[in-house]
C-alpha cells in the first residue's frame, strides 16, 4: 500500500462543549486531486486549520507523508510540504504583487534572513518569482499593490504565494469565494499546470467548480465525513442530495 | 524559441540601467556634499548641526523598528543611554578612543536590545509599548542608582576622548566632530539602506503588514523581529556613543522617557517607513523647538503639541507623507 500524502486518524477538535471536528478519518493519496464539500458552519475551515497546524487537535493525528506530525508547528508543516490558501483573502495588502510572492520563495529557498545582498541581485528568486506571477495570469499588474488588485486576482496572487512555496499537498479554501463563476475556470487551468505529484484538496461551495475538478469528493456535515467518493457517486447519494444539495434536484452537477 | 531577442533588449537596458543608476547615485550624494561645504557658509553652526546628525542618527534607527519591523516603542532612549554611558565611563576609565568606545557602546547597546528584545517581542500592540517603556524606565533608575558608575542625577564627569584617529581632536568649535557624526550618519545611512532592500527587509515589512500570513509562509517571525530590534539597538547605541563624545558628557536624561517621546515624534514628523523621514522630521522639531522656545520659553510645549495634533489628524504620512501625495497627484493630472 502506497503511504499516503496527507492522512487524519480519529481526529478531534473541540472547543469547550462544542465538538467541531468529530473522529475524522480521511486520506489524501499523492497527487490526488479531492473535494472536501460540506454545508456552512461543516468544520471545513477548522479541518483544513487542524492539517496546517494552525489550530491544536483536540485527538488524533495528522500523518504527512506517513509521518506524525500532529505536535509539529505550523512552520514546521509548511518546511514538509503543506501549502494552502486562504477562505479570507491573506496577503500583505501595501506590498505589489511581485513582492507578496517573493516574501514567500524567499522563504522557501532559505534565502528570507539575508542582510546584506539587495533582493534584485537574488536572480534566481527573482526569475521564479516572474515564472509564478506569470502562472497565476497576474503579469500585466506585477508591480501594482496587491489592494488594489480586483478581488478575484487576490485570490489568484494567494494560489501563487502557496505554490512559490514548492507544496507537495496544495489545501485551497474557497480559491473560488468571490470569482464571478464564468471566471472560475480559471482557477481550474491552474490547477491544470501543477505537477502531477502534487495532492490538491479544493474546499469550495461552487458545486460546478468541484464536480468539473475533483477525482474524488469527501463531504463533511456536523464536523463528521458522511460520505466518500466519486462525483458520480455523490450526485447520486441520496444521504448527500438531502443534507448538501438540498431538495433541488442536482441539476448542477449532471450540467458539469 | 525566441529568447535572442530578448536577451538583446536585456542587454541595451541593463546598459541605459547602469549608466541610470550612476546617475541616480551621483545625485543622491549630492546632499551629502552640501551638508559637509555648510561649515564654509555657516560657521559657528557646527554643534547644532552635530546635535541634529547624532539625532537622525537615533531617529533612522527608530525607523527601521516603527516603520519597517512594525515595533513602535517607547523605550528606544533605554538604548541611545546604554550607547552613551558605556563610552562615557570607558573614557572615564581610561579607554579614549573614540571608534573603541563608540564600538564598544554598539556592543553593550546591542546586547541590552537583545536580552529586551527576546523577553518583549513575544508581545504586541499596547503590550508591546507599555514594556519598551518599563525596559527604559528600568535602565534609568539603574543609571540613577548607581551614581559611582554614572554619577547619577549630576551626570557623568569627566568624559575626554582621545583624538580621532589620533590626528583630529574634538576642538571647541566643533568641526571634527561635525565631520565625525556626518560621517558616521553617511555610513549608518548606507547601511540601512541596504539592509530594508535585502530579502531580510522585505520579509520585516511582511511582518508589519500581515504577521499571521508570514507565519504561514514559514517565516520565524520571532528571530527576525529580535535581529531587527538588535540591529536597531545596536544603531541607538551608536548613537548615544556620538553624543557622548561631541559633548563630552552624559547625563541622565539621554536615557529617559522624554527623549524616547521626542525622537518618536521626529520621525512621524518626518514621515515613517521612509528613511528620509529622519531627515526632515530631526532638523524641522530642534529648529521649532529652538524657535517656540525663543518666543515663548514658559509655553512652547504648547506650541509643539499644536503642531503634532495638526500632523497626525492631517498629515499621518508626515511631511514626506505630504510630499509623496503631492507628487502622485501631479503624475495622475499628466496622465489624465
Amino acid at each position: 500500500m502506497e503511504t499516503a500524502a496527507l492522512e487524519t486518524r480519529a481526529l478531534n477538535c473541540s472547543f469547550e462543549a462544542n465538538h467541531v471536528i468529530t473522529d475524522v478519518n480521511f486520506t489524501l493519496r499523492p497527487g490526488e486531486r479531492r473535494a472536501l464539500i460540506g454545508p456552512n458552519g461543516a468544520g471545513k475551515t477548522t479541518f483544513v486549520n487542524l492539517l496546517t497546524g494552525r489550530l491544536r487537535v483536540s485527538s488524533g493525528h495528522v500523518l504527512l507523508n506517513g509521518e506524525d506530525v500532529t505536535q509539529l508547528s505550523e512552520a514546521r508543516r509548511i518546511r514538509l510540504g503543506i501549502g494552502r490558501t486562504f477562505q479570507i483573502t491573506s496577503l500583505f495588502p501595501k506590498m505589489t504583487v511581485r513582492e507578496n510572492v517573493f516574501l514567500a520563495v524567499a522563504e522557501c529557498d532559505g534565502i528570507a534572513g539575508n542582510l546584506f545582498r539587495s533582493v534584485f541581485s537574488h536572480g534566481r528568486q527573482l526569475a521564479r518569482v516572474d515564472e509564478l506571477v506569470h502562472r497565476v495570469g497576474l503579469s500585466d499588474v506585477a508591480d501594482v499593490p496587491a489592494q488594489l488588485l480586483p478581488y478575484g486576482r487576490q485570490r489568484l496572487l494567494e494560489i501563487a504565494v502557496a505554490l512559490a512555496l514548492r507544496p507537495t499537498i496544495l489545501l485551497l479554501d474557497e480559491p473560488a469565494a468571490g470569482i464571478p463563476t464564468a471566471e472560475s475556470h480559471v482557477i481550474l487551468d491552474i490547477i491544470a499546470t501543477l505537477p502531477k505529484e502534487i495532492a490538491v484538496l479544493l474546499i469550495d461551495h461552487d458545486m460546478d467548480l468541484v464536480f468539473r475538478f475533483a477525482q474524488q469528493i469527501s463531504v463533511l456535515v456536523r464536523g463528521s465525513i458522511l460520505v466518500e467518493g466519486s462525483p458520480d457517486d455523490i450526485a447520486a447519494d441520496s444521504q448527500v442530495r438531502e443534507v448538501y444539495l438540498g431538495d433541488s434536484k442536482h441539476g448542477r452537477p449532471a450540467a458539469a | 524559441m525566441t529568447t535572442m531577442p530578448v536577451s538583446r533588449n536585456v542587454s541595451v537596458t541593463i546598459r541605459f540601467g547602469v549608466i541610470r543608476s550612476g546617475l541616480i547615485r551621483l545625485l543622491k550624494l549630492l546632499p551629502w556634499l552640501v551638508i559637509a561645504s555648510l561649515p564654509l557658509v555657516l560657521a559657528g553652526y557646527e554643534p547644532l548641526a552635530t546635535q541634529i546628525f547624532v539625532m537622525i542618527l537615533f531617529a533612522l534607527s527608530l525607523d527601521l523598528l516603527v516603520g519597517y519591523a512594525g515595533i513602535v516603542t517607547l523605550g528606544h532612549a533605554g538604548l541611545f543611554g546604554m550607547g552613551g554611558y558605556t563610552a562615557g565611563i570607558l573614557s572615564v576609565h581610561g579607554i579614549t578612543d573614540p571608534l573603541v568606545t563608540a564600538l564598544c557602546a554598539m556592543a553593550v547597546a546591542a546586547f541590552t536590545g537583545l536580552v529586551f528584545g527576546v523577553a518583549m517581542l513575544r508581545t504586541k500592540g499596547l503590550t508591546l509599548l507599555m514594556l519598551t517603556m518599563a525596559s527604559a524606565a528600568l535602565l534609568y533608575e539603574i543609571a540613577n542608582k548607581a551614581t559611582g558608575l554614572t554619577g547619577g542625577e549630576d551626570g557623568l564627569q569627566g568624559v575626554a576622548f582621545s583624538p580621532l584617529l589620533g590626528v583630529f581632536a574634538f576642538d571647541f568649535r566643533g568641526k571634527t566632530a561635525f565631520f565625525y557624526s556626518l560621517t558616521v550618519l553617511f555610513l549608518v545611512f548606507s547601511f540601512v539602506q541596504v539592509l530594508i532592500n535585502s530579502p531580510f527587509g522585505w520579509s520585516l515589512r511582511g511582518i508589519r503588514e500581515n504577521d499571521a500570513r508570514m507565519a504561514a509562509i514559514g517565516c520565524p517571525i520571532m528571530r527576525r523581529r529580535v535581529i531587527a530590534y538588535v540591529i536597531a539597538a545596536a544603531l541607538a547605541g551608536l548613537a548615544g556613543a556620538l553624543q557622548a563624545q561631541t559633548t563630552q558628557f552624559v547625563a541622565l536624561h539621554s536615557l529617559g522617557f522624554e527623549l524616547s517621546g521626542n525622537i518618536l515624534i521626529m520621525l512621524i514628523l518626518g514621515g515613517s517607513g521612509r528613511l528620509y523621514g529622519a531627515f526632515i522630521g530631526c532638523p524641522v522639531f530642534m529648529l521649532a523647538q529652538d524657535q517656540l522656545a525663543k518666543q515663548d520659553p514658559a509655553n512652547w510645549f504648547l506650541g509643539l503639541g499644536v503642531i503634532l495634533i495638526a500632523f497626525v489628524m492631517l498629515a499621518p504620512g508626515g511631511i514626506l507623507g505630504i510630499a509623496a501625495r503631492t507628487v502622485d497627484a501631479i503624475k495622475m493630472r499628466r496622465r489624465a
